[in-house]
């Protein structure tokens, strides 16, 4: 071997860059940053149009509003990373919630039992999502369209369309609509919750070797399998983890809105997979982080909160979520074509 | 290679078993159509079935859920044939009009509808071309005439009753207002004149009154000042209730007087209220079971309460006699539909408003 | 098979070493290390070989060619566990061995490198080094959290990849998007050669490549060789043969047509045998 070959790689990464080209590298390696910037962007407009949207008690609602669709968001983070899609996000979530809610009503269950069959019910419904996607072969986008409509009809089927108020309902469901204040800044058990399934499953994507396979499943499917990484079985595992955390999100949308209700987040899908792709995940699987999404849903949340503190029109608010969507997905091909 | 060969026949079984289901189900379908073209009118012999179509906007807000309900309850007696139908959702003006085409197909003889919006006219005019009675339920369709006759709540009067009503429970107070809409995105009739018809009964200037948020943000209404904080989309349920009433309270929170589109919303703004230490007037329409209950405890000061099972049984008899021969309906007086009432519900009465008590609400409520 | 069904003991090859450098002939004495006798695999009518015998010593390169249809691949994947022989024996250092799947392979320490490569764009270097094999921190942080060695793979996986010979890869948390293809296939031989292998099989791996990284790839196969390590090398490119390999077996009609050198026939008789226009004649044994 000739001693004297340059090292390729060090001549490559030191060769003069302009500031646009650092920016796309900077970005490349960490996708989260541009959705931070954003959001930070934000919050300084939001405040300047309207000083109230700074305030703690602000804040606070801008969390606890932003929760729950943020939850969703990180199973939908990771069928996504498989370079899959979940649209039978709000089915699991409405179908969980009413399972839980008609089984512990009027004392007719423990709250925990009650809690544990709603959220198995929901590991169940992810799970028969993945079998289909990796036993029977079908795409993601198919099998998710079509649990969506079954799992909404046994919904209904099962709650008989109404809905069922906190009054009916044990403590432990309604709890995570409880939580206590901090200096104006109130923090409910659901977001600290949220919180601590975010640091888990962050964990778990980049300190194990499964989230590893998460990844290459997604970036290069066959490779994997020839590489000798378990593919399918960590695909059904993915949509199992998802359908597990879909029903803890139920649990923390009884406690939010006060009741178990057919009609909640009927924009759970959209939202879900906006928050995802606005935080820096790529569409076509193996790249983003999942703080990622956590901002993306920030940002989806500050839009709306900040867009109304200013007093904009209705159709405008939709105008600037449209753009805010079409600017993220574009920002995120332009940093994919780092040479 | 093994797993190719695995998928292809599952595929296969999937694919067969899709079409073992196709065939039943058409299977099932040719049997309706069979027991509905025997049932044809000739005599009033009230033994012989007679087809009718119930198509609600959908059938997972509690109100068509009772509608329908109430509706195949009452089908046996008058020897009815009843099919249930819906959209999806609100706004799904595609799934009505299928299902006002299939009634068509089925040889139903009258469809009661809880319109959508004009979307679905021309669809319910083939209807009325192929000899079917539409009777619109609940929303009258704009025109009125595209239906033979409304079966209806007056919406715009039960807006104006809890109008009037908050105006007269505020005693000059200013009047520090937010209106929890149905939709920003659609334009539904049921969410202005709601809206509209509250703050008529404030007596406050409505400008375009088939128009949410055009109204002037602040003036007179009839007993003082008033102020407007926010009109925000609830999408007619509890967690969108609490969200938007969080909104509106982060710009202004002083309001006073909260008009909301239905009571699960406004369940979900007391929600928000009370989390910020809060109170305020809620005020609310639909008289469902659950919204009496509301009312009782305090939650919501006061409820239109209107009659879907009503709306439905009246409209399902009038079908089932049209067909064995006997008289259409006609209008209540001034009105261009058949008014199936509201009443005021609430245990806090107003000068000049009338109401019933809860527990009188509570008898005749709907849902459950 | 003896007549009593018993398997034999593995009876070496005949083997010259007339036309092998006389620096590399020590390694002929030792026992092979993979070998395969009388491996013959059919499918209803099509016969993929037909009776093949073949030898591996650590140590040296030995290169497959064959035109297409002759059974190169067959007979690799044999070797490799992809395939069942419908009769014959494998021997892995004089063993006898059944490899049901290539994972059973992989165990045995018979690394492949696919023509299409198996890595990950999205990962680093040392991720893919790793990938499937990974380490976790030692103590609880590894066996309850199940926390990966982050820094000690990527420690070894430098290690390995200088062990190849290999200078112009430093950076091991560069992600392997950003190599180029000479690059990628250091990184996927190198995954190979890490975990105590005692054989490498390269498919085609200049296929994709010019010239200047063809050379450093083959220089990174000879170095594994030199590092101990039985090489199969299956290629068309006949320079490239002709410059790496040390033996060179010829595939021909589902069997083998001989075992030749880069010394013993140049490149247009090697062709020659492939195709079948010419003989070989074997040299008696010495």
């Amino acid at each position: 071997m000739s001693t004297s070959s340059t090292d390729a790689a060090t001549q490559f990464s030191g060769r003069s860059q302009s500031p646009v080209q650092r920016i796309q590298e900077l970005l490349h390696k960490y996708p989260w940053v541009s959705p931070l910037v954003i959001l930070l962007l934000s919050f300084v407009v939001f405040t300047i149009l309207n000083p109230r949207f700074a305030t703690a008690g602000s804040m606070g609602l801008l969390i606890q509003q932003t929760a729950i669709v943020a939850a969703l968001a990180i199973g939908q983070t990771l069928i996504i990373l498989t370079a899959g899609i979940d649209l039978s996000v709000g089915a699991i979530t409405i179908l969980s919630m009413m399972v839980m809610a008609t089984l512990a009503m009027d004392g007719g269950m423990p709250g925990p039992l009650a809690l544990v069959i709603g959220v198995g019910l929901a590991t169940l419904a992810g799970m028969l999502n993945g079998l289909l996607v990796t036993r029977v072969n079908l795409p993601p986008f198919i099998v998710t369209l079509g649990t969506l409509s079954v799992f909404t009809a046994i919904a209904l089927l099962y709650s008989g369309g109404s809905s069922i108020q906190q009054s009916h309902l044990p403590d432990f469901i309604n709890i995570l609509g409880k939580g206590f204040s901090i200096g104006g800044f109130r923090l409910t058990y659901g977001v600290l919750l949220v919180i601590v399934m975010y640091a888990v499953v962050g964990f778990v994507l980049s300190q194990t070797a499964w989230g590893r396979y998460v990844y290459a499943v997604g970036d290069d499917p066959e490779s994997a399998r020839l590489s000798g990484v378990p593919s399918k079985r960590v695909l059904l595992q993915v949509y199992t983890v998802a359908g597990f955390i879909y029903g803890i999100a139920a649990w923390a949308l009884i406690g939010r809105s006060g009741a178990a209700t057919p009609n909640a987040m009927p924009q759970a899908n959209l939202d879900s997979i906006t928050a995802v792709v606005i935080g820096g995940t790529s569409l076509f699987g193996g790249r983003g982080r999942l703080i990622g999404t956590l901002i993306g849903a920030l940002i989806v949340q500050s839009f709306a909160f900040g867009l109304s503190l200013a007093g904009v029109n209705q159709q405008w608010r939709f105008f600037a979520t449209g753009v805010l969507v079409i600017v993220a997905v574009s920002v995120d091909q332009w940093i994919r074509k780092v040479k | 290679m093994q797993i190719v060969r695995s998928s292809v026949a599952a595929r296969r079984i999937v694919a067969a078993a899709g079409a073992v289901l196709l065939t039943a189900s058409l299977a099932a379908c040719g049997d309706d159509a069979g027991s509905g073209a025997s049932g044809t009118s000739g005599g009033g012999d009230s033994s012989e079935e007679v087809g009718v179509a119930l198509i609600t906007k959908d059938s997972t807000n509690p109100f068509f859920v009772a509608m329908q309900q109430g509706a195949k309850a009452d089908a046996a007696k008058n020897n009815v044939k009843l099919t249930v139908a819906s959209g999806k959702q609100e706004g799904d003006d595609q799934g009505q009009i299928e299902a006002i085409e299939q009634a068509i197909a089925r040889g139903d003889k009258g469809i009661l509808i809880t319109p959508m919006s004009d979307g679905v006219n021309a669809a319910i005019k083939n209807a009325r071309d192929a000899g079917l009675y539409v009777i619109a339920l609940d929303t009258p369709p704009d025109p009125a005439d595209t239906v033979d006759i409304t079966f209806a709540t007056d919406n715009r009067l039960a807006g104006q009753l809890i109008g009037k009503w908050a105006a007269a429970q505020l005693k000059g107070e200013k009047a520090t207002i937010a209106l929890l809409d149905l939709f920003n995105d659609k334009i539904v009739s049921v969410d202005y004149n709601r809206d509209q018809g509250f703050l008529e009964g404030m007596g406050i200037d409505v400008a375009d009154g088939k128009k949410n948020g055009d109204e002037a943000a602040t003036g007179k209404y009839s007993g003082g000042d008033y102020e407007i904080i926010c009109n925000e989309p609830s999408n007619g349920a509890e967690d969108g209730g609490r969200t938007a009433m969080e909104k509106c309270l982060a710009k202004n929170s002083d309001i006073n007087v909260v008009y909301t589109i239905n009571e699960p919303a406004a369940v979900g703004a007391n929600a928000a209220l009370q989390a910020e230490g809060k109170k305020a007037l809620i005020v609310s329409i639909d008289g469902g079971c659950a919204g009496v209950a509301s009312v009782k405890d305090g939650v919501i000061g006061a409820t239109a309460q209107q009659y879907p099972l009503k709306m439905a049984t009246l409209g399902m008899e009038a079908i089932a006699k049209i067909a064995r021969g006997g008289e259409k309906p006609a209008t209540s007086d001034g009105l261009d539909f058949f008014n199936t009432g509201v009443a005021l519900v609430t245990d806090t009465p107003a000068d000049g408003v009338e109401s019933i008590t809860a527990d009188e609400g509570a008898k005749i409520c709907w849902g459950n | 098979m003896d007549p009593e069904g018993e398997v034999m003991a593995l009876s070496k090859m005949p083997l010259s070493v007339d036309h092998i450098p006389s620096d590399k002939r020590h390694i002929y004495d030792a026992e092979p290390v993979l070998s395969g006798r009388d491996l013959r695999i059919q499918w209803g009518h099509v016969v993929g070989l037909d009776g093949v015998n073949i030898d591996l010593y650590k140590g040296e390169v030995l290169a497959v060619i064959g035109d297409n249809g002759a059974g190169k691949s067959t007979l690799i994947k044999c070797l490799t566990g992809a395939y069942q022989p419908t009769s014959g024996e494998i021997y892995l250092d004089g063993q006898p061995v059944d490899f049901k799947r290539p994972q059973d392979a992989r165990e045995a320490g018979i690394e492949t490198v696919y023509q299409q490569l198996a890595v990950i764009p999205a990962l680093d270097i040392a991720s893919n080094l790793y990938l499937a094999r990974e380490e976790r921190r030692p103590g609880p942080m590894g066996s309850v959290l199940r926390m990966l060695d982050k820094k000690g793979m990527a420690k070894r996986a430098g290690e390995s990849v200088k062990g190849l010979g290999i200078q112009t890869i430093q950076n091991m948390n560069l992600a392997v998007e950003n190599l180029s293809g000479g690059q990628r296939q250091a990184v996927a031989v190198a995954r190979a050669a890490a975990f105590g292998s005692k054989v490498v099989v390269l498919d085609e791996p200049t296929a994709a490549l010019g010239v200047k990284e063809s050379g450093m790839v083959l220089n990174m196969i000879k170095q594994l060789r030199d590092n101990g390590l039985g090489v199969i090398l299956i290629s068309h490119n006949m320079p490239h043969v002709w410059e790496a390999a040390d033996r060179i077996h010829i595939q021909r009609l589902g069997g083998s047509a001989g075992v030749i050198t880069p010394q013993s026939h140049d490149m247009g008789e090697g062709v020659a045998i492939m195709t079948g226009a010419k003989k070989l004649v074997q040299d008696a044994p010495a």
